[in-house]
This record gives structure tokens, C-alpha cells and sequence, in this order.
């Protein structure tokens, strides 16, 4: 292994550590070295091996062989606790907190600093957490019930929580999934208080610039395999991009130019009050327009209404000319509209179902006769569907849920291609995938938009959202506020229309 | 690097090659494993028992009665069946029998000619599942409460048109076609029971080979998935319950010309007879799994153990017990099998990574 080499001794270290699943090595001799202080980066793409590492390093799993460092000595968490004992604190991307429990009693639960007769001290369970979140330099009410907290700030409690343990080593597995801007740079903020104070931090996320915005080293996986592990100082995204592909990527925005059509999507002051108003707009066959904006903006429901999912108040949506009648999801696929959710675990997918059932569920009309659903027909359209966006599985009749979630991404597309739609709305189409599917999604939306389908994409990923469109829509508090142009958007203009800061004429 | 050379397949699913087939012995494996199957060898079992323990058991006379016996309780478990996939349930439908038995005893009592008492009750069963179906669909109220209230409802309704009394004398021609006496000629089949067998092959055709069936199971599963995917959740379940309303009150006829008798409290407690019938038979009470087969084997379950009860002169509460234990059982057994596999998994998991 070619550790590079480093000034100070490791806090927490991996050395040469395997671990397999049954016949699936999820890890095999990787290595690496967390420093006080510092903030490293793991990179990798899904299923590359980052959570079963993670859950190592936290005590839920044990090596097979190869041993966890603590301090340079070999220890063995039994669990869990243990790990937690010994400093390491895990922070999901989604926290788990108790709704109904203030800020400091989720804090101390379950070990509340006690007075005489077992009675729980409250003000000393306060005045902690005040002086914790102080140090984290965030503003937030310690008797707040952690019910209706972003999951921003129930990630601050998680790390103050973290804190009230003294925990010497954090790690962050996508924290900033879910989180706007202004949230993640908060975030960072705490998280270089945090580097200042001397604590370790494993930081891990899908998106590039927030690897080389937060952290000084990088160690880099794939398929189980420690890749490298070095400083980011004089690396560049393609660089970490080929070392957790493997290969080049080519571009990871591959926009084709498309010749533009007839108008495929008409939506004329779509309203649905208190949530969205007057929202208009086209899209063009061959055209694809992306939906921008800060998260509570309103591009989901506005995209749910256009779909008929919800229901509209006022306005009107046409498909190459058709009036859609209101709140028919039914009626919308009838006249060639698909939308995939951004909730692919709740809405785009039946976990428990098969590859193909799922890919079936949208055409279920089309399966056979009188209602009839013939199983060959079914496989058929998953198998060549399955093949068309390289899904990698291993039956179709396995459920979806074992699939990575790129995978899952995928059949989600191909059971909305598979209805052959004319205009395809994708709502943060990347979320949560890694860069190297990311990429094919990316080609796949920029061919499909060649062969003359209109695309809505609906994105959060800025990068995305200025390399994929042809045409950006800016939301601002449930309003159009800007239509930019692809040669004239970019991260600026955006986002000052998506934060309000500047009203061009829509 | 001291490990082993690299044993594993090549990476499992490349993209579009050829699917590793199911082994026999595999197939075989997960077919015993499954709850249905596991429940129609049970049925084997308890018949076999019969045979050996109680006199009387095997005869024809008894079989048309043991079957003839729980016909109601087959017939309303059909469409329970399905609404049950769906992820909803209707606990009105032993009131709705006493309703439509009620209706028709009443009917009967004021002189109407038996023909138009039964298209009659049949409407007032459609009825009473559209209002199930409209409070659950369109006013958005989970259906185990509002089922409990139609519970008290139609029980209520069916006191009011008949009060205390019983209609006893119902023409023979119809009573006779329901009575334990009359069956298929050369079998043991009564007509109750002949019609639920044609009544289920329609059902397990429709529940796992149409399109309708399909989408039942996404509905049960995960019902926004399915509303996202273009189908009509509310209308299927809306037809769902207005189905078991009308099997619930045909129900309630083929009860009042069984017993020759009609009661305001005709099949009182029948919801719970039908509900663990189905989930012996392996629908899962949170929808979305099942098959009808298992339902099937588990009325027909119901049906010979309470025949075998009462032929070894077991009493009634005693029944009810037993009714009562097999339901938590059938809820309970495959959760433990389930938790055991996995530990079983995982402890051949990491003995295989031991050995590696």
C-alpha cells in the first residue's frame, strides 16, 4: 500500500482491512488514516464500499481480516457503543431524532445528568446543550421539539450529540444530500469549527466540488478496492472522477445539440394556491429544460400538477396540443406525459416488486389482451429495456430494492421510456447516484432529447442544471422568476434568480 | 497480499446476458418455504388426522357438511381477498349478511315474492359497499375505522327492520338448493359450495394473471408508487368494496335459506371468521402479498378443523378459542420463519467469508 506520507500519528486507522457479505467481498485490504484536525474525504462509487467501511469504523461491523487502528493501538468494537465510547460518532443523511423531544432532551436521551431521587436535571440538560451548539456557532432553541426541524438542523443536533460525547472522530455519510445551499454552507462552517477544535472527519458525498471545497485528503474506492488515498492539493474533478471509474469518463454532461421541434408541453397559469401561481411555460420536442431553483421553491409540485398526481387550482396543461384533463396521472400517461419522481424509494418504485413487474407497472394495459398480463410479454419489455440503460442485475425477477440505487434510478427510467412518452419530466433525475451513472444518465437524457422527446428536468445539482439545459426555468417561492437562456445561464444568474435577488422579466 | 485468489463469479448481471436459471433443487427449496404451500400441506395434515382419529370424518354426508358449513364464510373471503391485497379491509361484512337476512326475512314476512326480494338485497349490499368504498376513497378515512362503524351500522339497520324476530318458512325450492342434503350429483359438492369453486377460479385468474390483479398488488405494496404510475387506486378500491358488499349480502341469503331462518343477528362475529381465514392463508395483512390458493387452503382449514372440533364434541367457546389462536398464529409464523432465515443467512454468510 502506498500510504503517502504524513506529519502527526492517525487517530483512527484502517490497515488492510476484507469483508465480505456471503460470496460478495464488499472490502478487500483497504487502508486508511484519519489525522486530528483534518478532514478527509471518502470517495467512491455506489456500491465502491463506502458503507460497510463506515459501519467498520462504527463498530457494526467487524473486519474479516486486517484490523481498526485507535490511537495506533488494535481495538475490537463489539458494537456499536463501543465505537461511540472510543470517540467515533457516525452522522447519517438522514438523522433519526425523536419528534417528539426537544433539541436537548434528543441530545441526552437516555443519559440526562441527574439530581437527588433519579429526577432528570433539566437545567443542567439546557445549559449543556447551549453552550454545545454555541461551539457548533449555530442558533437554535434547546427546547424546540425536534419535530419540523429541517434535516439541516436535526443534523446539528446530531453532531452536537456527538459532541456531548467528547467524539474525537466524525463521520459525515452525505450529510449534504438533502440540504439547499445556504444549509450546506452552514454545515461546512461547523464542520471547519469542528477541524479547528482538532477532531477527525470522514466526510462523504456524491458531489465533487464539496470533496474539494471542505476536505484536505481524499481516499478513493472501488469495487471494495482502496484506489488511492492522497491530498487534494493539485488534483482536478476528472482526476478523482477516472480514479473512482476507473476510465475515463468523457465529459460528465455529454448535451447533445438537438434539432428543436413542434411544441410538445404547453402549461398556461398553472395554479395551485398557497404552493405555486401563474406558472407558464413550453417545451419543445428536442428540447430540454431544466427546472431551477432552492428546495420548498415549488419545481416538484409543479411537475405533480403538470402530471396530474395533483391537483391544479387554475390553469391549463396541453400535450402536443391536447388539454389534459385535471388530477389524471391516468389521463397524462394516455397522452404521452411520464414523470419520475423524486422519490424513487416511495413513488417511483414498488420496493417489494420484481425488475419487471415495476418496469410492467406502467403498461399493464399494453401486456396483454382484455386485461390479460402474459408473463412473456412482461420480461420482454424489462429485458430489452433492462439492456437499453445497461441495468445491472442479476434476475429480473429479483425485487428492486436489492438493487444500488443507480440501478434502482434506472428501472424507474425504463419503466417510464418503456411507455414511449413524448415528454419525459425528471425530477432530480441524479439524486443520490454515483458519478459513473450519473453520466449515463446524463447521456441517456441527451440522446433521448436528440430523438426528438421534450424533456423537463427538475434539478438541485447547479452543474447539471447549466451542462444538461437548453433553456433554464428559475423558481423563486412558488413563482417563475427567470428564463435563461443555455449561453446565458450561469451559476450567478441562477441563483440569483432562484434566491430572489433579481427579478428578470419571464 | 495474503488472500486468496479471486473465487468469485464474474460480475453478477452484466448487462444483458443470460439470467442464471433456478435449480430444481432450488425452486423446490423456495417453494416450501413459502407460507401458501406451507399452509395447504397443514390442511393435508389436519385431513389425514381426521381420518385416523374421528369416526364419521371421511363419510360423504359430513365432507358436504363440513364444506357446506363454512360457505358463507368462502364466499365473502373471495373479494376480502383481493381488498385485503389492496391494503384495505371491510370488518362490516357479518353485519351486512345479518342485514341482508334481516331485509329478506322482513321482506318475505310482508308478502313479496321471493325473486324480487333477492335482486333487492343484492342492491342494498352494493349500496352499503359503495358507502364503505366512498367514506375510504373520496372522504379519505382509513377503512378499519370506518368499517367498524358500518359494523355497528348494518348490524344496527338489520334490528330495525326485523327487530327481535325470526322468518322461518322459506320456500323449499330455493332452501333446498343450499341445504348439506343436495350436492353435485356423484360428489360430496353442495351448490354453496359448488359456486365458490367457480367464483374462485374466476378470482385467482383475476387476482394473478390480469392487469387488475397486477395493480392490486402495487396498490397494497406501495399505494403512491401505483397512483404514480397511472393507476386508478381509488376506483379499483371503490369497486373492491362495492364487490364485498354484494358477496356479503348473497351471503346473507344463502345463510337464511341454509338455516331456514332469518335473524337480525345472522352471522354476528363472521368478519373475524373470514379475516383469519384469509391471513392463515397467507395474505399479508399490510397488502401487497398473497396468493388466493393460500386464502383458499386456509378457509378450507377453518372448515375442517371446526368440522373435526365439533364431531370430537369440542364446545363452541372452545372453538372460538381455537379461531382466535390460529389467527395470532398465522400473523406471528411467518414473521419468526422470517427473522430465522435471516439469522440463518447470516450466519452462513459469515462462515462462508471465514472460509474464504
Amino acid at each position: 500500500m502506498n500510504q503517502p506520507e504524513t506529519g502527526g500519528a492517525p487517530v483512527l486507522a484502517l490497515r488492510d482491512v476484507s469483508k465480505s457479505f456471503g460470496a460478495v467481498r464488499a472490502l478487500r485490504d483497504v487502508s486508511l488514516q484519519l489525522f486530528p484536525g483534518e478532514v478527509h474525504a471518502l470517495a467512491g462509487e455506489n456500491g465502491a464500499g463506502k458503507s460497510t467501511l463506515i459501519k467498520t469504523l462504527a463498530g457494526v461491523h467487524r473486519p474479516d481480516s486486517g484490523e481498526v487502528l485507535l490511537d495506533g493501538r488494535p481495538v475490537t468494537f463489539a458494537g456499536p457503543a463501543d465505537a461511540r465510547d472510543a470517540g467515533i460518532a457516525v452522522i447519517y443523511q438522514e438523522p433519526t431524532l425523536f419528534p417528539d423531544l426537544s433539541v436537548a432532551e434528543n441530545i441526552f436521551m437516555g443519559r440526562q445528568p441527574r439530581r437527588g431521587l433519579g429526577r432528570i436535571d433539566r437545567a443542567a440538560v439546557r445549559s449543556t446543550t447551549e453552550d454545545l451548539l454555541k461551539r457548533l456557532g449555530v442558533a437554535l432553541d434547546p427546547d424546540r421539539l425536534a419535530r419540523g426541524l429541517s434535516i439541516a438542523d436535526q443534523q446539528i443536533v446530531e453532531i452536537a450529540k456527538a459532541l456531548s460525547f467528547d467524539a474525537r472522530v466524525l463521520i459525515m455519510d452525505e450529510p449534504t444530500a438533502a440540504l439547499t445551499g445556504s444549509e450546506t454552507a452552514r454545515l461546512f462552517s461547523v464542520v471547519r469549527a469542528l477541524e479547528a477544535e482538532g477532531a477527525a472527519v470522514l466526510f462523504i458525498s456524491h458531489r465533487l466540488e464539496e470533496i474539494f471545497r471542505l476536505c484536505a485528503r481524499v481516499t478513493t474506492l472501488r469495487d471494495g478496492r482502496f484506489v488511492s488515498s492522497e491530498p487534494l492539493e493539485g488534483l482536478t474533478e476528472d482526476d478523482l472522477v477516472r480514479r473512482m471509474v476507473g476510465r475515463d469518463l468523457g465529459e460528465l454532461y455529454p448535451k447533445q445539440k438537438a434539432k428543436l421541434g413542434e411544441t410538445a408541453l404547453t402549461v398556461r397559469r398553472l395554479t395551485r394556491e398557497g404552493v405555486f401561481h401563474d406558472v407558464s411555460f413550453e417545451v419543445k420536442r428536442g428540447e430540454i429544460v431544466a427546472l431551477a431553483g432552492l428546495v420548498g421553491a415549488g419545481r416538484s409540485e409543479v411537475a405533480q400538477a403538470v402530471f396530474g398526481v395533483d391537483r391544479a387550482d387554475a390553469g391549463d396543461v396541453e400535450v402536443a396540443g391536447r388539454k389534459l384533463p385535471k388530477g389524471s396521472p391516468t389521463a397524462a400517461m394516455e397522452a404521452g406525459l411520464a414523470l419520475v419522481p423524486e422519490d424513487r424509494r416511495q413513488r417511483g418504485l414498488v420496493m417489494a416488486m420484481s425488475i419487471e413487474r415495476n418496469i410492467g407497472l406502467t403498461g399493464l394495459g399494453k401486456l396483454g389482451r382484455g386485461g390479460l398480463v402474459r408473463r412473456a410479454l412482461e420480461h420482454g419489455r424489462a429485458a430489452d429495456w433492462a439492456v437499453r440503460l445497461q441495468l445491472k442485475y442479476n434476475r429480473l425477477a429479483d425485487p428492486v430494492g436489492v438493487l444500488s440505487g443507480g440501478n434502482q434510478q434506472k428501472v424507474v427510467l425504463a419503466k417510464w421510456l418503456a411507455t414511449l412518452p413524448a415528454v419525459l419530466i425528471v425530477d432530480e433525475p441524479t439524486r443520490g447516484i454515483d458519478v459513473g451513472t450519473k453520466a449515463e444518465v446524463h447521456r441517456l437524457l441527451s440522446s433521448l432529447a436528440a430523438d426528438g422527446l421534450a424533456v423537463l428536468m427538475i434539478s438541485s445539482d447547479l452543474p447539471e442544471v447549466l451542462g444538461m439545459a437548453d433553456r433554464v426555468l428559475v423558481m423563486h417561492e412558488g413563482r417563475l422568476t427567470a428564463e435563461i437562456p443555455r449561453a446565458e445561464a450561469t451559476e450567478e444568474s441562477v441563483m440569483a434568480a432562484a434566491t430572489g435577488r433579481e427579478r428578470a422579466a419571464a | 497480499m495474503a488472500m486468496a485468489p479471486d473465487t468469485r463469479s464474474p460480475a453478477p448481471g452484466a448487462a444483458g446476458k443470460a439470467e442464471p436459471p433456478l435449480t430444481a433443487g432450488l425452486r423446490a427449496k423456495s417453494l416450501a418455504l413459502r407460507w401458501d404451500t406451507a399452509v395447504v400441506a397443514l390442511l393435508i395434515a389436519v385431513f389425514l388426522v381426521g381420518l385416523g382419529t374421528t369416526d364419521g370424518f371421511s363419510g360423504g354426508g359430513n365432507l358436504a357438511f363440513a364444506f357446506n358449513d363454512i360457505s358463507e364464510v368462502a364466499l365473502i373471503a373471495l373479494p376480502m381477498t383481493l381488498l385485503v391485497v389492496a391494503g384495505e379491509i371491510d370488518l362490516s361484512v357479518g353485519s351486512m349478511l345479518g342485514f341482508s337476512s334481516a331485509l329478506a326475512g322482513a321482506l318475505w314476512n310482508a308478502g313479496w315474492a321471493f325473486e324480487t326480494i333477492v335482486p333487492i338485497v343484492l342492491v342494498v349490499g352494493i349500496l352499503g359497499g359503495l358507502l364503505n368504498g366512498w367514506l375510504v376513497t373520496r372522504v379519505g378515512l382509513p377503512s378499519l375505522a370506518v368499517t367498524i362503524g358500518t359494523l355497528a351500522l348494518y348490524r344496527g339497520l338489520a334490528s330495525v327492520v326485523l327487530g327481535s324476530d325470526a322468518i322461518t318458512d322459506f320456500p323449499s325450492k330455493y332452501a333446498a338448493w343450499t341445504a348439506n342434503t343436495t350436492t353435485l350429483p356423484g360428489t360430496f359438492l353442495t351448490y354453496p359450495i359448488v359456486l365458490f369453486i367457480v367464483l374462485a377460479i374466476v378470482t385467482a385468474f383475476v387476482l394473478h394473471s390480469t392487469s387488475f390483479g397486477r395493480s392490486l398488488f402495487a396498490i397494497g405494496a406501495q399505494e403512491d408508487a401505483a397512483f404514480f404510475a397511472g393507476i386508478r387506486v381509488k376506483r379499483y378500491k371503490l369497486l373492491l368494496f362495492v364487490l364485498t358488499g354484494l358477496l356479503s349480502a348473497f351471503a346473507g341469503i344463502v345463510f337464511t335459506l341454509r338455516y331456514g331462518s332469518a335473524r337480525a343477528d345472522n352471522g354476528t362475529g363472521y368478519e373475524l371468521l373470514v379475516i383469519s381465514a384469509i391471513l392463515l392463508g397467507g395474505i399479508d395483512f399490510d397488502g401487497g402479498k398473497g396468493t388466493l390458493a393460500g386464502a383458499v387452503a386456509g378457509i378450507l382449514l377453518i372448515g375442517v378443523l371446526r368440522n373435526l372440533l365439533t364431531l370430537n364434541d369440542v364446545p363452541g367457546e372452545v372453538q372460538t378459542v381455537v379461531t382466535g389462536l390460529l389467527l395470532v398464529a398465522s400473523v406471528l409464523t411467518p414473521r419468526i420463519i422470517g427473522a430465522v432465515t435471516e439469522r440463518r443467512q447470516r450466519r452462513a454468510a459469515s462462515a462462508a467469508a471465514a472460509t474464504t
